[in-house]
């Protein structure tokens, strides 16, 4: 009795993850239509707060190398290759944040030095560890929009 | 719309990059030793979407520039000297030196630096200091190559250099084969490599003159290589340099001395025609 009940929850926890798993969209499946991707990647809402760290570290979104926010004024060297972002929750509605985080060069055109963090890349000589990864992950993408809509100026 | 936003975008871009051009590198003037004017600045060869090619030099700061300006304070002349000591040493069964073929470097490797990458008949390719030394030594000296950045490559490599220090970069691209090298670097230059989709250009032409993060991005110019790196505390070869901005890239690099680096080579080198050899640079 008490190995089925095991069991019956085992069975309940994989179809969960199988639910949480399929509502994620693959980077190929994500499409910016209107300069816009409407719909969570995860299917859930970001935390901010941990959108705000995604976007200071240098291994993860490393946004500071080409943009200023002075909502993280304490962050030294904030470059200045990419527009100030200090109030650009005001500017942009959260679906076209999601697009620029997940693929810049669908908004603003193939010139663009912004890379594109949500795009897997399989040649150009990717580092073989990374070849066709993302560099954010679905959650740390909704993570950071979820942060970047909350800049709204200082 | 896409259309839209793109333009508005690119126009920002622009109007960033036009309003930073101007207070971008400083006005100073290098002079080294007190007597020897080195052009930093030069009209930029023909093609290239800037008016001007600037040396890495005005891109630091005064105090790093201040190294660079006397050769008691630049840390890459001991290494200058040990090539000038390597120079007069016998190596390899034929029991010669350089200065057995080549007598007084002062004369002899007058302008070399200046024209480097060149076109080699007996290789029938371009070679950079590296190749050229390599090859005296296997075929003249019978002496064991250097491994690449060997202390001792280096070395020699930068000796040879300095004695064009001052001299404007001008490659002949007339010799061999030298335009495809020249187009294929020209190519490579422009790829964008990596996880980070970023080709030589995204940092070096688009944002020369930007922070990227602590780093103040110059046009990414070797006419001062080997330089010293404050950072390495050493001197640093433009291939170990090419192999780090393409590693920053989240990129498998190429090889040191490979074909493609030597092609992006003759390329860079020409990017900065009119320039002064600076070798040994000092950079942060
Ligand atoms: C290597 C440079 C670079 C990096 C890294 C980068 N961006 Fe950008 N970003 C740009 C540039 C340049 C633009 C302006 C668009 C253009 O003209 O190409 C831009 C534009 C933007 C915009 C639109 C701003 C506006 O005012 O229109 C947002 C939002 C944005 N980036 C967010 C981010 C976030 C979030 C990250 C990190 C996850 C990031 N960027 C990382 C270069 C970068
Ligand atoms: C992600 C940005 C980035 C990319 C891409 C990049 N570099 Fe760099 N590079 C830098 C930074 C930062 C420095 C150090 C500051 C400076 O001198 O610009 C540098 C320095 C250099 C220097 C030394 C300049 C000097 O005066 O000492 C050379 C040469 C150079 N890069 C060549 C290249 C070449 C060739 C490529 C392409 C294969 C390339 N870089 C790609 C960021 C980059």
């Amino acid at each position: 009795m008490r190995g089925l009940v095991a069991a019956a929850g085992a069975v309940a926890l994989v179809m969960a993850s199988v639910a949480a798993a399929a509502a994620v969209t693959a980077p190929e499946e994500v499409k910016v239509e209107d300069m816009t991707v409407a719909a969570s990647l995860t299917g859930q809402p970001g935390d901010p707060a941990k959108g705000r760290s995604v976007f200071s570290s240098r291994s993860l979104g490393n946004c500071l190398a080409c943009h200023a926010n002075a909502d993280l004024a304490n962050e030294l060297f904030q470059g200045d290759v990419g527009p100030d972002l200090t109030d650009v929750g005001g500017r942009y509605e959260p679906g076209q944040l999601r697009a620029i985080v997940v693929d810049s060069k669908q908004v603003f055109g193939e010139q663009t030095v912004m890379p594109a963090f949500y795009h897997a890349i399989t040649d150009q000589r990717v580092r073989k560890d990374l070849a066709g990864k993302p560099i954010l992950t679905a959650e740390q993408v909704e993570d950071l929009v979820a942060y970047l809509v909350t800049l709204k100026g200082k | 719309m896409k259309g839209q936003l793109g333009m508005a975008g690119l126009g920002l871009a622009a109007l960033l990059s036009m309003g930073s051009a101007a207070s971008a590198q400083d006005a100073d003037k290098l002079v080294i030793n007190g007597d020897l004017e080195m052009t930093t600045r030069a009209p930029a060869p023909e093609g290239l979407p800037f008016e001007e090619v600037i040396s890495g030099w005005h891109f630091r700061e005064d105090e790093t520039q201040a190294l660079e300006t006397d050769d008691f304070d630049n840390p890459g002349m001991l290494m200058v000297e040990r090539g000038q000591d390597l120079w007069n040493e016998v190596q390899g069964a034929a029991g010669k030196s350089c200065a057995s073929c080549h007598g007084e470097a002062a004369e002899s490797m007058k302008g070399v630096g200046a024209k480097t990458p060149f076109w080699s008949a007996e290789a029938k390719r371009p070679v950079n200091l590296e190749l050229q030394i390599n090859q005296c030594r296997t075929e003249r000296m019978q002496a064991e190559p250097y491994k690449f950045d060997d202390p001792d490559q280096i070395a020699m490599v930068s000796f040879v250099r300095f004695q064009s220090r001052g001299m404007p970069v001008k490659l002949d691209l007339d010799q061999g084969d030298m335009k495809a090298w020249w187009e294929r670097g020209k190519e490579l230059y422009y790829t964008r490599f990596g996880q980070l989709d970023f080709s030589c250009a995204s940092c070096h032409e688009q944002n020369a003159g930007k922070y990227l993060r602590a780093d103040y991005l110059s046009q990414g110019q070797i006419n001062g290589f080997p330089t010293y790196r404050l950072k390495d505390a050493t001197l640093i070869s433009t291939h170990n340099r090419f192999k780090g901005c393409v590693r920053d890239t989240r990129a498998e690099p190429f090889q040191p001395l490979s074909d493609e680096f030597m092609a992006l080579e003759v390329y860079v080198a020409w990017r900065g025609t009119g320039l002064a050899v600076e070798t040994p640079a000092v950079r942060h």
